[in-house]
């Protein structure tokens, strides 16, 4: 109980002093607990969910928002807020996923492509520039289509899209840090290569790969969406905002506003919230974009 | 070095490129796990009609010969002379001519992608100059959260939203297809037997003199191209802002205000005219992902285009198809990058030192 009031204690004036700090410290905060309630909201929808998400037929086919049915019934006559409060939780699985993939990958290959230098950093570059040079969704796309459904399959594809955006961020810095007297101490003090990268250099890198990682939190939720919506997606069984979109497309041209809308807003809100931590980010750890 | 040059080396470096996106594209559909003609089939099909099927296509050969297939193939300049399009193989759905289906469907995403660049470049800057103007202002918030928010929406939803209020509401616009199914598509103009056609409704009815059909195969890209166009804005309007509060500052903007001009020919005749460069490059940039919205955009509106293909193909698991079309897309982004790299160099003398 103690350490835990002394991590709130330790917090709460950050996020207050985050604040006090304009626009782009409110940005960190709104989007900060946007994602954090939607978070909590996934986890605990098992216990505040008033009906089972894939039962069908709990209520009437494609009824409208009512007093029973607050956000109400799409065509298999299953509960909309029940599919809603649980619906994020593939694509929240997926997205993180993918960052952990990515920062996997792209950051130890950025700092060591870029400590190393020479061919190896020339052919790592070529290759990661013409895949950033890619749309996005078109290489998810092939390689979800190749490998099949499935969530690491999906976060696997997505990831592939994102690595470079990992790369080329660590190495842009690694290039200008690596300059620094204080590498040139360590290099001559006899530190090991592995010691300087990860220990003295990886810590300078960290505040952008964090806005990197954000961002891309957010791309990868608005790409998993895309994905589901061409007919990519995990799996129906599971209840999903992207599957919902689907559905709802069908039903569009009835009239059918609320199977739709809904969960379109909670997948706004989803990359909304990550957009707004990274670009409030960027801007806290950037002063220099602020003006 | 001159224009002409640099003009012959960024070509020349294009070549390198291309053979990269090739081998890329080569991998992912053929060396990564995952059998195309099993997945195909959906493990439906007995090993024979599977060892048929992959007889047909060619893919029963080692890799690397595949491979050198698939590059000579997309190379060979006689077949591209005879029938217009290269040679991308043979669909696994209906065997028929990749390359040719893909050209086809090419005019379509041409004319969506034109509309929606011009559609996100007008409201960019438009948007990007008013925040700039009124630097920190309750404006400037506004359309900041407005580019933040169009950039955190899937494309597809703001489409859906659209389709469901001017479409199914207020039956103002169709909500799919490139033109009415009862209104012909437009042929071009006609001179002595010679046809012009661009393969772009909207142009192809002008050119053949009819209104009727040009506000008909406008209606259709309406919606379309808002959408994606909004959805691509908040890029170029937060790059305008900056830039322009950059140029706001610097001294012939004073001098320029000092000698007593109107406030629209400086924003526009010298801040704006500073501050383009920067936005032009990023139109390039951003045809990369205008592309990969057309498929989710096209989708949407039931329009026929490269991305409506690829999508159709995956649903029949037509992996010839699907490599086929991006293949295209990125000879596309290839070529505009090539092109706005050029430009680039001929209204920035300092890129060519």
């Amino acid at each position: 109980m103690e350490t835990k009031r002394s991590i709130l204690a330790r917090f709460l004036p950050r996020l207050t002093s985050l604040t006090q700090k304009g626009p782009s410290g409110w940005m960190v905060v709104v989007g900060a607990i946007i994602v954090l309630s939607l978070i909590i909201m996934t986890l605990i929808s098992p216990w505040i969910s008033p009906h089972d998400p894939i039962e069908i037929n709990v209520g009437p086919l494609i009824s409208p928002p009512s007093a029973q049915f607050p956000l109400g019934t799409n065509h298999l006559g299953q509960d909309m807020l029940s599919r809603i409060l649980c619906g994020g939780s593939i694509m929240l699985q997926v997205a993180l996923l993918s960052v952990f993939i990515c920062f996997l990958i792209g950051v130890p290959l950025g700092l060591f492509s870029s400590y190393v230098g020479g061919f190896f950093d020339k052919v790592c570059s070529l290759v990661i520039d013409s895949i950033y040079a890619f749309p996005g969704l078109v290489i998810a796309i092939a390689i979800a289509a190749m490998l099949g459904p499935g969530a690491v399959n999906m976060a696997l594809s997505i990831a592939v899209v994102y690595i470079p955006s990992y790369f080329r961020i660590v190495r842009s810095q690694v290039l200008s840090i690596k300059e620094l007297s204080y590498v040139e101490a360590a290099q001559s003090i006899g530190a090991r290569w592995y010691t300087i990268l990860f220990r003295y250099i990886l810590p300078n890198v960290v505040p952008s790969i964090v806005i990197v990682a954000t961002v891309n939190f957010a791309d990868a939720v608005l790409t998993a969406a895309g994905l589901t919506f061409i007919g990519l997606g995990v799996t129906k069984s599971i209840p999903d905002w992207g599957w919902d979109l689907v559905d709802g497309r069908a039903l569009l041209t009835s009239g059918v506003w609320w199977v739709v809308t809904f969960p379109g807003i909670m997948i706004v809100l989803l990359a909304l919230g990550f957009t707004l931590i990274g670009e409030g980010l960027s801007e806290l750890l950037n002063p220099k974009l602020q003006r | 070095m001159t224009l002409r040059s640099y003009v012959v080396t960024r070509i020349l470096l294009t070549i390198p490129a291309i053979l990269l996106l090739l081998s890329m594209v080569f991998l992912i559909m053929r060396v990564l796990p995952g059998d195309p003609v099993a997945l195909h089939f959906e493990k439906k099909a007995t090993p024979e009609a599977m060892e048929a099927m992959r007889r047909t296509l060619g893919l029963d050969k080692p890799l690397l010969v595949q491979y050198f297939e698939y590059l000579t193939g997309i190379a060979d300049i006689n077949y591209f002379i005879k029938f217009g399009y290269p040679n991308l193989g043979k669909s696994m759905q209906d065997f028929s001519d990749v390359g040719e289906q893909i050209f086809a469907a090419f005019p379509a995403t041409l004319e969506l992608a034109i509309y929606s660049m011009l559609v996100a470049v007008g409201i960019g800057i438009l948007l990007g100059v008013r925040s700039s103007q009124s630097y920190n202002s309750p404006l400037d918030h506004l359309i900041r959260g407005f580019g933040t928010v169009t950039y955190a929406t899937p494309v597809f939803l703001l489409g859906m939203i659209f389709q469901l209020i001017f479409g199914v509401y207020l039956h103002w616009l169709p909500i799919g297809l490139r033109i009415s199914p009862r209104v012909n598509p437009p042929v071009g103009l006609n001179i002595g037997g010679v046809r012009i056609a661009t393969g772009l409704y909207t142009i192809d009815s002008l050119l053949e003199g009819n209104i009727f059909k040009f506000v008909e195969s406008s209606k259709c890209l309406f919606l379309p191209s808002l959408t994606l166009g909004l959805i691509l804005c908040g890029i170029f309007i937060r790059l305008t802002r900056t830039n322009m509060l950059e140029t706001l500052r610097l001294d012939f903007i004073t001098a320029a205000k000092a000698r007593g001009l109107k406030k629209t020919t400086v924003v526009y005749g010298y801040e704006l005219r500073n501050a383009f460069l920067p936005i032009l490059t990023m139109m390039g940039m951003q045809f990369a992902i205008l592309l990969g919205g057309a498929i989710l955009t096209e989708t949407t509106f039931s329009w026929p285009g490269i991305g409506r293909y690829i999508v159709d193909r995956i649903n029949f698991r037509d992996y010839t198809a699907i490599q086929g079309a991006i293949v295209i897309f990125g000879l596309l982004i290839t070529l505009v990058s090539l092109v706005v790299d050029i430009l680039y160099a001929y209204l920035d003398p300092r890129i060519r030192l």
